[in-house]
């Protein structure tokens, strides 16, 4: 079927939209003649003509949720649209916590599927996905109601602005959701963080198993701060406690696509391979021969981690 | 106060999987095993009951030919009892009827707290869990990275982009945990023992009451593009100078 209409659910973040919202944006104005985003939060307004640009023409605007979680009042207010006759073909979400929840939520209300992991979107609504650490493609589509929910993978479609104008903002209320609306945010806390976010940097470093306890970690930490780029890590030493969930690469966490991407003592899990293959450039750095990153990696070093970061860091600090 | 928790037996990933080619669904035949990322609502679930001075645990899956294994090792951890539902009219089936199926089991467990990994380390969907509050009528808070119990309400420390928040929500509700979030135990000889005599109770959808209508299908599969080795240097001690060329040669540095 060919789309008349797409929601994307937007995310911003101090006031501007998330690269994942734009990339979904470029990706909805080629599938679809009318793209529309849902937003919340108190600052829709000041982001709205960010969104315009990418192609939305109008955004609904939940508005501040009252300190909930987003989750359960977004989908309540979009369901409601629906409901009432203000239904799209598609509607896609970026694969993050809190669109996450919405689709899930939304997916429930409506009862329709949601396609999850989507890294590709044909103009007939087919669906790509990459499975078994991203050396199969499955295509699949749906075949029941619409809309049809994509959770999509970010850094899947590349963010091309499309020269429109400011989006219209129309407020949507919050229909009453009960008991489920109950999970309620009483204190943010904002870790401090220095230099690029893992998922936008140009040179992504990433530690594993290989490093042998969490205290070399610092290791990944320096040699990322001396490229600007940011730490990242495999599942196995997140599951350990070594580093904390927002660090992983993989099929379970973050996909990157960094310029250059530094594997320490990665052995390259499928898991962990899906999540960083489409990397520019990859470099890996294991003491074992047979491990499965050398596969994919341009250059590939057969030593101890232990070894070889050390001298890595003092070059390059003998650089600056 | 009692607690589900939400559990995947999955083929074991340190073997490759496979899609079946008239089917297109993963071939799980064979023994399958309790997904690691369930561990920690499993262990996390025996601790809260455990505080809260008693109550149970119970375990909720989905598996095909009646498969137990995985339940057994939750089991093993202290579980109290599971309830299977296995049912070829299932197969294939997508993560909406798989949390219909859930809440249907959940509702007649009964539970104060239900738990769930973020997401099944084979389908990596992760909307499961949400669809399953979503049907209950319950709110949910996902990605807990610590989480207690106050009285008739859940404090939990979600993990955010930016950091982390900290969320209270009234029971009943679900919460889906990371890695991380408590260390789980090992099944002990005696717990392991224990296991073999705990009860599991089968159903079919049918009986939960559980209409399967799967709206998604697989439509083809093909081999990804494939990403070619390049040049591999063994270490002699002056392997970093490679590198620092390397990422020279990239305008990296």
């Amino acid at each position: 079927m060919a789309f008349q209409k797409v929601w994307v659910v937007a995310e911003a973040f101090e006031g501007k939209p998330l690269s994942a919202t734009l990339e979904l944006l470029t990706k909805a104005r080629e599938l679809g003649a009318t793209v529309e985003a849902w937003c919340w939060g108190g600052d829709v307004e000041a982001y709205a003509a960010g969104l315009g640009e990418y192609g939305a023409s109008k955004v609904y605007s939940v508005g501040d949720v009252g300190g909930v979680l987003p989750g359960v009042p977004v989908a309540a207010a979009m369901a409601e649209a629906v409901n009432g006759g203000n239904k799209p073909d598609a509607v896609l979400f970026s694969t993050g916590y809190d669109p996450r929840d919405i689709a899930g939520r939304l997916s429930a209300k409506l009862n329709v599927g949601v396609l999850s992991n989507v890294v590709g979107l044909a103009e007939d609504g087919t669906s790509e996905h990459a499975v078994f650490g991203g050396t199969t493609v499955v295509r699949a589509a749906f075949s029941g109601d619409t809309p049809y929910l994509y959770l999509v993978r970010p850094k899947s479609f590349a963010a091309e602005p499309g020269g429109g104008g400011a989006a219209t903002v129309e407020t949507v209320s919050v229909p009453d959701a009960g008991a489920a609306n109950g999970a309620k945010i009483v204190q943010r806390h904002v870790e401090e963080r220095t230099g690029p976010k893992l998922d936008e940097a140009a040179v992504v470093v990433s530690g594993g198993r290989g490093l042998g306890e969490a205290e070399k970690f610092s290791m990944i930490e320096e040699l990322a701060k001396l490229l600007k780029g940011a730490p990242g890590a495999s599942r196995a030493i997140v599951d350990a406690g070594w580093v904390p969930y927002s660090y992983q690469v993989g099929q379970t966490g973050k996909t990157v696509k960094p310029t250059v991407y530094i594997a320490c003592g990665i052995s390259g899990a499928t898991q962990h391979m899906v999540g960083m293959k489409g990397s520019k450039n990859i470099v890996a750095i294991n003491k074992d021969q047979e491990a499965p990153i050398f596969s994919i990696a341009d250059l590939g070093i057969v030593g101890d981690v232990h070894k070889v970061l050390p001298k890595l860091l003092d070059a390059l600090k003998n650089r600056s | 106060m009692n607690v589900a928790v939400c559990v995947k037996q999955i083929p074991d990933p340190a073997t490759p999987g496979k899609l079946d080619p008239s089917t297109k669904t993963l071939v799980r035949e064979g023994k399958l095993i309790l997904d690691d990322s369930d561990a920690y609502g499993v262990e996390m679930a025996l601790q809260l009951v455990d505080k809260a001075g008693g109550g149970e645990v119970t375990l909720v899956s989905m598996a095909p030919n009646s498969e137990v294994s995985g339940l057994r090792t939750a089991l093993a951890m202290g579980a109290h009892k599971a309830i299977l539902v296995s049912d070829d009219a299932l197969k294939g089936s997508d993560a909406l009827t798989t949390a219909k199926v859930l809440a249907a089991a959940i509702q007649r467990a009964g539970a104060d707290l239900i738990l769930a990994a973020t997401e099944s380390t084979d389908g990596y969907t992760g909307t499961t869990p949400v669809q399953v509050a979503e049907l209950l009528g319950l709110p949910s808070v996902t990605f807990a990275k610590h989480i207690e119990v106050d009285g008739s309400t859940v404090k939990v420390n979600r993990q955010t982009e930016a950091g982390f928040d900290e969320v209270e929500c009234p029971l009943p509700c679900l919460v889906t945990v990371t890695a991380g979030v408590v260390e789980p135990r090992y099944p002990s000889f005696k717990g392991i023992m224990a296991a073999k005599g705990k009860p599991v109770e089968e159903l079919k959808a049918a009986d939960l009451g559980v209409e399967v209508a799967v709206g998604q299908q697989v439509t083809d599969v093909a081999p990804a593009e494939e990403r070619q080795a390049g040049e591999v240097v063994v270490d002699e001690g002056d392997a970093h100078e490679r590198i620092v060329q390397f990422l020279e040669q990239l305008k990296v540095i």
